[in-house]
């Protein structure tokens, strides 16, 4: 599946990095970075990180 | 179990309903709330929503294909235990087997003079919001009172919008909660944008014919006000509960796994919630940030489905943040339960500051200004429970 984060949103809260370390990541200068491709086994990780987040920045796509 | 019953279609209770179907549960689910709009994030109404940058619409929370009786624009007024019913404002009596509390706090409001005047506000509800916004855009003058986290991103906002401001606390500093060292730099913060900072100072009417004009403050002087938001904290909604049974205090008494003292059947999610939590030394705690909000309500959805003694508890430590001007503030664990707030990184170029709070030797709190990687860590940190603590 795809990972999309809407970077006009997101406000580096990290809420999906504490959900799933390895998919996203918070860089020194505090800008979120992830990877697009997430293999399907790890839907409900991804659908508690596009819940998790505040600012409603995370989108799925299959 | 056949009805879940959900009161309150905020955030909480949108995750509890989510997560009792993500759990598997196929009956019957019914949302009751009393604002008529669907769930709504309620961050935006002090900053985004506010400023005129988001639409009403782009707050709502998605809510996918939740299969779920929505009862929206009615307000539940009682509760009976023992015949597992619960009361409605129009008559209707909705019967549960399970049942989650989650009717959030409402403004804490001020009933001195003045206080019907046209121009005064509060601010909790997306129509709060909306009639703000629009103060703002005729106004000139806002008056603000209570600098807690409200009032400070109001303040922020209203700046940027080129209002004056005049922000007026009753404590010695802003944002009590995170100590003086802090609130102290909150202070200087809004200072800095050209806000007008009275700290140590009450009001004691508002003043006008139909629309305020002042505010009349604790030493009998005037302060001119086109707009006035009362911004003095939340209350818990929990009148409505009285007579139920349930243990009551400011909030709805819980347990570790969010079921109520007194009713297994019954759970309670979000800022009405008081449960025990391993960082206050087992202690109850109440905590209005829409992390916990979220986290309650997720926890409540699947323990309702369960056994009593098969429910988790919740034990993430609080979260929350606020923006303020350029500088995010982040915070973790229970400053107010730390001895003092300890500064231990500050860089005034960059509004960086990092800050941790211990309580017997025991981390309980870090706050951050413009360090959302370093917060992640103490969040890291402060969710393992600590190696050798007590309790």
């Amino acid at each position: 599946m795809k990972v999309h984060v809407d970077m006009n949103l997101c406000q580096s809260h990290g809420e999906c990095v504490l959900v799933a370390p390895d998919v996203f990541d918070l860089g020194d200068d505090d800008v979120l970075t992830w990877k697009e491709d997430v293999p399907e086994d790890r839907q409900a990780d991804m659908e508690a990180a596009v819940n998790a987040c505040p600012m409603m920045a995370i989108s799925l796509e299959d | 179990m056949e009805r879940l019953v959900i009161v309150g279609a905020s955030l909480a209770g949108l995750r509890a309903a989510q997560a009792a179907r993500a759990g598997g549960y196929a009956g019957e689910l019914v949302l009751v709330g009393d604002e008529t709009h669907l769930p709504y994030t309620r961050p935006p109404l002090s900053k985004e929503l506010l400023a005129g940058g988001q639409t009403a619409d782009q707050c709502a929370l998605p809510h996918g294909t939740l299969d779920v009786r929505w009862r929206l624009g009615i307000a539940a007024t009682t509760l009976d235990c023992a015949g597992h019913r619960v009361g409605l404002a129009d008559g209707e009596v909705v019967e549960y087997d399970r049942l989650i509390l989650a009717t959030g706090c409402r403004a804490r409001d001020w009933r001195g003079p003045g206080r019907d005047l046209a121009g005064v506000h509060t601010l909790r509800h997306i129509d709060d919001s909306l009639a703000l916004r629009s103060a703002l855009q005729e106004g000139k003058r806002l008056v603000i009172v209570g600098a807690g986290f409200i009032g400070c991103e109001v303040a922020a906002t209203a700046r940027k919008r080129g209002l004056e401001v005049t922000l007026l606390e009753i404590a010695p500093h802003p944002l009590l909660p995170l100590g003086p060292e802090l609130g102290g730099r909150c202070a200087r913060l809004h200072e800095e944008n050209g806000v007008e900072v009275r700290c140590g100072t009450s009001i004691t009417a508002i003043l006008g014919t139909e629309r305020v004009s002042a505010v009349q403050l604790d030493d009998g002087s005037e302060l001119p006000a086109d707009v006035v938001l009362l911004a003095l904290g939340a209350q818990p909604n929990t009148e409505w509960l009285a007579g139920s049974g349930l243990e009551l205090n400011a909030g709805v008494v819980c347990d570790a796994t969010l079921t109520t003292t007194g009713d297994p059947d019954i759970l309670s999610a979000g800022d009405l919630t008081e449960w025990p939590h391993r960082l206050a030394g087992g202690a109850l705690v109440r905590v209005e940030h829409w992390t916990t909000a979220a986290e309650h309500g997720q926890l409540a959805g699947r323990n309702a489905l369960l056994d009593p003694a098969e429910r988790a508890p919740h034990e993430a430590p609080p979260y929350f943040w606020s923006d303020q001007y350029e500088t995010k503030i982040q915070s973790v664990g229970f400053p107010a339960l730390a001895a003092h707030m300890e500064i231990l990184e500050e860089e005034p170029e960059t509004g960086r500051l990092v800050a941790t709070g211990s309580r017997d030797g025991q981390l309980v709190a870090a706050v951050t200004f413009n360090a959302a990687k370093r917060l992640i860590a103490y969040r890291r940190e402060l969710a393992a429970p600590a190696v050798g603590a007590a309790g």
